[in-house]
């Protein structure tokens, strides 16, 4: 549905270098990097706010980068909602239906629609310096969403909210993409990449370094930048069952990690820090509760220690130093013991 | 905590002495004139024909000039352009031309003999003695505080909301007047307050190009000039009063629809 093509751009502190990438209708597509990569003027210049030096933007099969913005049928929700500040909830809302053949009632139907899916009903005769950050983000989206865009574009829109709002947040956008609009959403965090996107392409100084599903992205990182930028290199999705605080992940349907989390019989994704796996010649007995025995099928020096990749039914990365290289005497094919505690297993409900 | 105090008992010592500067001359006007001469001089149809000449023809001059110096400044606040800092130079000029050449300069642009003024004779408008020069006059001099004002307004309108409402289908025409103006309002009151005040007072530009009708500061001089000070003194609290009252009132107005917008 949108494709863009070789998009680049200088700006005075980055720039964009034949960024190419497409998003097919009914995606939740991520655009994860660092921060100031360039990801929001991408944003921008799919809206049609800022023109590209060279490359094209393809919505349906039509060239639009240089089409007017308001006709693109392209919504996009900025990082810090940019809500109209001398206007009430229910006039933000209404702006965007100026000029649409619709009479008086019509228009209102629409909003208090709108308003029920986005739950802030309540709120419509509010004044926006009286709101909160995740009411505001709502105000933002719903004024968006009236319009029906074909895309919906979101600026890091859960990065200014705190961790509670934020998973509200997060369903809410969960639902607003199953009932079938597409959405591309850019973001620093790839915990919010893995918990709502379907595709994600990350973002390395202004240029797409990898593209594809979050596993495929996650598992097979094409870069270190990446496997650093996620931080993990273990990295499996999971269905999560057994009680409350005692759950146990099982990956494929075979391998099963003890954790400790408080969701319960949802499928997700887990993760494991290299740093947090113990290995050793012997097996023993210590608090870990999750234990493996495995083949060494690599061992990989790199910038922050020794990656051992040991094949355990699945396979996972033991960060470890030199020394302990030297000392345990590792080498490939080796048999090896994995040791790590259920806390050392954080999930990822997607 | 000593030290403190002493150098905050300066600064109001300091303090108090502008304002005594300001306040003394005028508060000493007040006091030598009998409430009696002001009576009658608030009959005199000459002096109450030229306090109204003068409000007029600035309010006249300030919405006339507004609807291009509120573009120009909204231009100023959002675009860069190639000598932009000249544009800026160009704006201030009538603050530091003194006012009397600005009038020289003024007359040499509008008589009889040059394009404006041929194309005023056409639509049988005299600048010169007119209050149409007036009001030109009193524009050259108070437009800068306009569009400095109005452009400071628009400057503090974050771009990010504009960029919005033009995501939302706004056309940009619609932006300017639905979002830029309305919250940049505080500050283009302000500047319009402003430079109704500065045209209201302006003397020597306006007696180059208009010595006649006379508004009430030129009016003041020729008293002065004829008479004496004694007999300027009444037109003169008479003229402060009105204006103290008038703008008291519109910045009391301003205030009100403020507090509306912003609420």
């Amino acid at each position: 549905m949108l494709e863009l093509r070789n998009i680049s751009k200088q700006f005075s502190d980055f720039c964009l270098k034949d960024v190419s990438f497409s998003v097919e209708q009914g995606d939740y597509f991520i655009l994860l990097g660092e921060s100031g990569a360039g990801k929001s003027m991408l944003l921008e210049t799919i809206a049609g706010l800022v023109h590209p030096e060279s490359g094209t933007v393809i919505m349906e099969g039509n060239d639009i980068t240089h089409h007017k913005i308001q006709n693109r049928g392209i919504g996009l929700v900025f990082q810090d909602h940019a809500v109209f500040p001398h206007m009430t909830v229910y006039e933000n809302i209404a702006y965007s239906l100026h000029g649409r053949k619709l009479n008086n009632e019509g228009k209102k139907e629409k909003i208090h629609q709108i308003a029920e899916q986005l739950s802030i009903s309540g709120l419509l005769d509010r004044r926006p310096s009286t709101l909160s950050g995740g009411e505001l983000q709502r105000v933002a989206l719903a004024r968006t969403l009236i319009q029906r865009p074909k895309i919906l574009l979101l600026d890091e829109p859960l990065a200014s909210l705190d961790s509670r709002i934020k998973s509200d947040l997060r369903s809410q956008l969960r639902k607003i993409h199953r009932q079938g609009q597409t959405i591309l959403h850019v973001t620093h965090d790839y915990e919010e990449a893995l918990s709502l996107g379907n595709r994600i392409a990350v973002i390395q100084d202004g240029s797409v370094i990898q593209e594809g599903t979050p596993e495929e992205v996650f598992r097979n990182p094409k870069s270190e930048f990446i496997a650093h930028f996620v931080g993990v290199r273990n990295f499996f999705k999971a269905r999560l069952t057994g009680e409350r605080n005692n759950s146990v992940a099982i990956i494929d349907n075979t391998v099963s990690v003890r954790l400790l989390s408080p969701d319960t019989g949802t499928e997700g994704f887990i993760l494991i820090r290299g740093e947090d796996i113990i290995l050793s010649n012997n097996s023993f007995d210590s608090s870990a509760t999750n234990n493996f025995e495995g083949t060494i099928t690599e061992i990989i020096p790199g910038v922050r220690g020794i990656d051992v990749v040991v094949d355990a039914g699945i396979t996972l990365h033991s960060l470890i130093t030199a020394e302990s290289l030297a000392h345990l005497e590792l080498t490939e094919g080796k048999k090896i013991w994995l040791h790590f505690k259920a806390t050392a297993v954080r999930f990822i409900a997607a | 905590m000593k030290r403190y105090q002493s150098i905050q008992l300066v600064f109001i010592l300091l303090g108090s002495l502008v304002l005594l500067f300001i306040l003394a001359p005028l508060l000493g006007m007040f006091l030598k004139t009998s409430p009696q001469s002001l009576f009658e001089t608030a009959k005199d149809k000459e002096v109450t024909g030229s306090i109204w000449l003068t409000i007029w023809t600035s309010m006249a001059a300030t919405s006339l000039f507004a609807v291009a110096a509120i573009p120009l400044a909204y231009l100023l606040a959002r675009k860069k352009f190639p000598l932009k800092k000249l544009v800026t130079g160009i704006i201030d000029l009538p603050i530091v031309i003194p006012h009397s050449a600005a009038g020289i300069a003024i007359l040499g642009f509008v008589s009889r003999d040059t394009v404006m003024g041929k194309i005023g004779s056409a639509i049988g408008l005299n600048f010169i003695g007119n209050p149409a020069g007036i009001a030109i006059a009193m524009a050259f001099v108070s437009i800068p505080y306009l569009i400095n004002a109005a452009r400071d307004g628009f400057a503090g309108v974050p771009e990010r909301i504009e960029k919005a409402a033009l995501t939302l289908g706004a056309t940009p025409a619609r932006v300017f007047f639905t979002i830029s103006l309305p919250l940049a309002w505080r500050n283009v009151v302000s500047g319009l307050i402003l430079m109704f005040a500065r045209g209201m007072s302006e003397f020597g530009a306006v007696i180059v190009v208009a010595y006649h009708p006379m508004i009430t500061p030129v009016l003041i001089y020729e008293r002065f000039g004829a008479f004496g000070l004694k007999y300027a003194r009444p037109v003169s609290v008479l003229f402060i009063l009105i204006s103290l009252a008038l703008f008291i009132m519109l910045r009391w107005l301003a205030k009100e629809r403020n507090s509306e917008v912003a609420k």
